[in-house]
């Protein structure tokens, strides 16, 4: 169920906590097998964490229920996190996330057809001063504004 | 300006150990090394600097360090809180990325000054960019020989390891964290015991906030009274505050406590072309909204903010003019709360989706004239009522902005539109420009 890579990775997060305290790795060793399934937990990768980590599978449940970056429903390839929240919000974010729904023929928590791209509106992602913004993979965009937004989405592949 | 925890900013690769090194940093840590600066001598600077935690809460450093049973014989821990995540915040995330090392520096001082072999840095998981600097800075600094066991031939040792959260604002609660770094929900946990007693995995531990740590370096290399003289009575030192919003140039920028508004304003090149100021949340969503006459009368420091009616908070300065609708602004905040509630007290669960319920629907339209008065009600059987300060935060805003924009709300409520798009129609003017 979880690849000799992400063991390996998960490893090296348990090794930062004392010893029996391997479920303090539980956060990064969800964000490692979603990322190894399309972007989504499901119940048998729970169990599995579960296992490898030696915790209840309902603590691991817990966790994968309570945080915001974990999902239970298919997400597109490439997630674009948009943030609403009040910097962004009075610099446009609302306009760029219609926009964004218009061009790609989604709601926001939608993926698109060809199952690319899904928008997701988000809380605060801490780089107020660059709003509007949103977070794709790993890397943040700032400052954005249509024509961004257009080059952004051309680039996704 | 800039000269604490963003004075390498304008160098070349600000983040890097030889920067780092070259402006002065890591003589701290070697010189304790050495056994030339003792922990008592290192918590009096402290005090005397004035320093007070920059995550919100704005508690004493010095006293705070000073809890910490140094001399009992079990595993102690340091953790920093980069758990950033209030909206309008985010100058530590430029703390982490452009001079790293300082919160190294700090951290490590930190363990020593508590006997604490360990520590972790708490960062938000969406902060990846600045979680590979900052590791980055890490590894450098091990193969440096300042951070590992019996360091340079003494018997003081630091491990230090990043932990990565995974999207919750509420760990940015102090106990919240420490529940999310031993892999659970984060739900803050009632005090006392505090962390100072019961902490990480049960040990005692001490939580500052990122920019607290990134300070204590410069304060002991230049001293106590330097840094508390950089500020005004109270609130020693310089902020960094972020200014988002209406404004032209919406940035990061560290200055001196006391600093008037009115010149944080000009620094971000002052309000947006053709509009006047409306209102200022000074310290973060978290804080009340002041009237604009009442912001440009304030200046930038503890007590300033306190006596007009706010909080310093985290210094994150939201702008916003005459275009700005409160009524779909407060519900925005409202939303906030109500979606990062933990779940733990149910006046916080309950309340913070009453308030973005009623709200919602005044901005749907459908408001009814009672509904300002049960919000304050709301309001007020959340404050107080709950384990952690989220509850308290969720109400803050809800509380200000109603009663100094209520006629805003009335006309909303009888109108069923904003009043911005009454006879002026500023909403329109405004995204015309």
């Amino acid at each position: 169920m979880i690849s000799n890579e992400a063991k390996k990775e998960i490893d090296i997060w348990v090794s930062k906590y004392p010893k029996g305290r391997e479920s303090s790795a539980v956060m990064q060793a969800l964000t490692i097998v979603q990322k190894e399934n399309s972007g989504r937990l499901n119940s048998d990768l729970i169990y599995a964490v579960a296992d490898y980590l030696k915790m209840p599978a309902i603590s691991v449940q817990e966790v994968a229920t309570f945080y915001e970056n974990y999902n239970h429903k298919p997400v597109g390839k490439h997630v674009v996190r948009f943030c609403h929240n009040i910097s962004c919000m009075l610099n446009g974010s609302d306009d760029l996330i219609s926009y964004l729904e218009d061009k790609l023929e989604v709601k926001t928590g939608e993926v698109t057809k060809d199952g690319l791209v899904s928008v997701k509106k988000v809380e605060c992602l801490g780089a107020c001063v660059g709003g509007p913004m949103c977070q794709i993979g790993d890397q943040y965009y700032e400052n954005l504004t249509t024509d961004k937004l257009d080059k952004i989405l051309e680039e996704l592949k | 300006m800039n000269e604490v925890c963003f004075k390498n900013l304008d160098k070349e690769n600000p983040a890097s150990f030889a920067t780092y090194e070259a402006s002065g940093g890591y003589q701290v840590w070697r010189k304790i090394l050495k056994g030339k600066l003792t922990p008592d001598e290192i918590i009096a600077e402290l005090k005397t600097s004035g320093l007070r935690g920059r995550g919100g809460a704005g508690f004493p450093t010095g006293l705070k360090w000073s809890f910490m049973p140094r001399n009992q014989e079990v595993q102690k821990y340091v953790v920093c809180n980069s758990d950033e995540g209030e909206p309008g915040t985010c100058h530590d995330r430029d703390i982490l990325r452009y001079n790293p090392h300082s919160v190294i520096e700090g951290m490590a001082i930190a363990g020593f000054v508590m006997n604490a072999t360990v520590g972790y840095n708490y960062i938000r998981g969406e902060f990846m960019e600045p979680y590979y600097r900052f590791e980055e800075a890490l590894k450098d600094a091990y193969k440096a020989g300042l951070l590992g066991k019996t360091l340079q031939g003494s018997l003081i040792s630091f491990d230090l390891y990043t932990h990565l959260g995974a999207g919750a604002y509420i760990c940015g609660e102090e106990t919240a964290l420490l529940e999310s770094l031993e892999g659970k929900k984060g739900q803050p946990r009632f005090k006392p015991p505090f962390p100072a007693n019961v902490g990480l995995f049960g040990k005692p531990t001490t939580i500052n906030n990122t920019e607290t740590f990134a300070s204590v370096p410069e304060i002991l290399s230049r001293g106590g009274q330097w840094f508390a003289d950089l500020g005004v009575e109270n609130s020693g030192g310089t902020k960094c505050f972020s200014v988002t919003g209406s404004v032209k140039h919406p940035a990061n920028f560290e200055v001196p406590m006391g600093t008037p508004f009115s010149k944080l304003l000009e620094l971000a090149g002052g309000l947006k072309e053709g509009r006047t100021l409306k209102a200022v949340i000074p310290g973060g969503s978290s804080t009340p909204v002041l009237a604009a006459e009442t912001a440009m009368n304030m200046t930038m420091d503890y007590d300033s903010i306190a006596s007009a009616g706010s909080m310093l908070g985290a210094g994150s300065v939201i702008v916003m003019d005459d275009a700005t609708c409160m009524v779909k602004t407060l519900t925005r905040l409202a939303h906030f709360y109500y979606d990062e509630s933990c779940g733990q007290c149910t006046p916080c669960r309950e309340g913070t989706g009453w308030l973005y319920r009623m709200l919602q629907r005044i901005l749907d339209g459908n408001g009814k004239k009672e509904d300002l008065d049960l919000l304050l009600s709301v309001s007020e059987k959340i404050e107080g009522n709950t384990i952690c300060a989220l509850g308290d935060a969720a109400a803050a805003p809800v509380v200000s902005f109603i009663n100094n924009f209520r006629d805003e709300f009335e006309y909303y409520i009888k109108n069923g539109k904003s009043i911005l798009e009454g006879e002026h129609n500023l909403i329109e003017e405004a995204t015309s420009v």
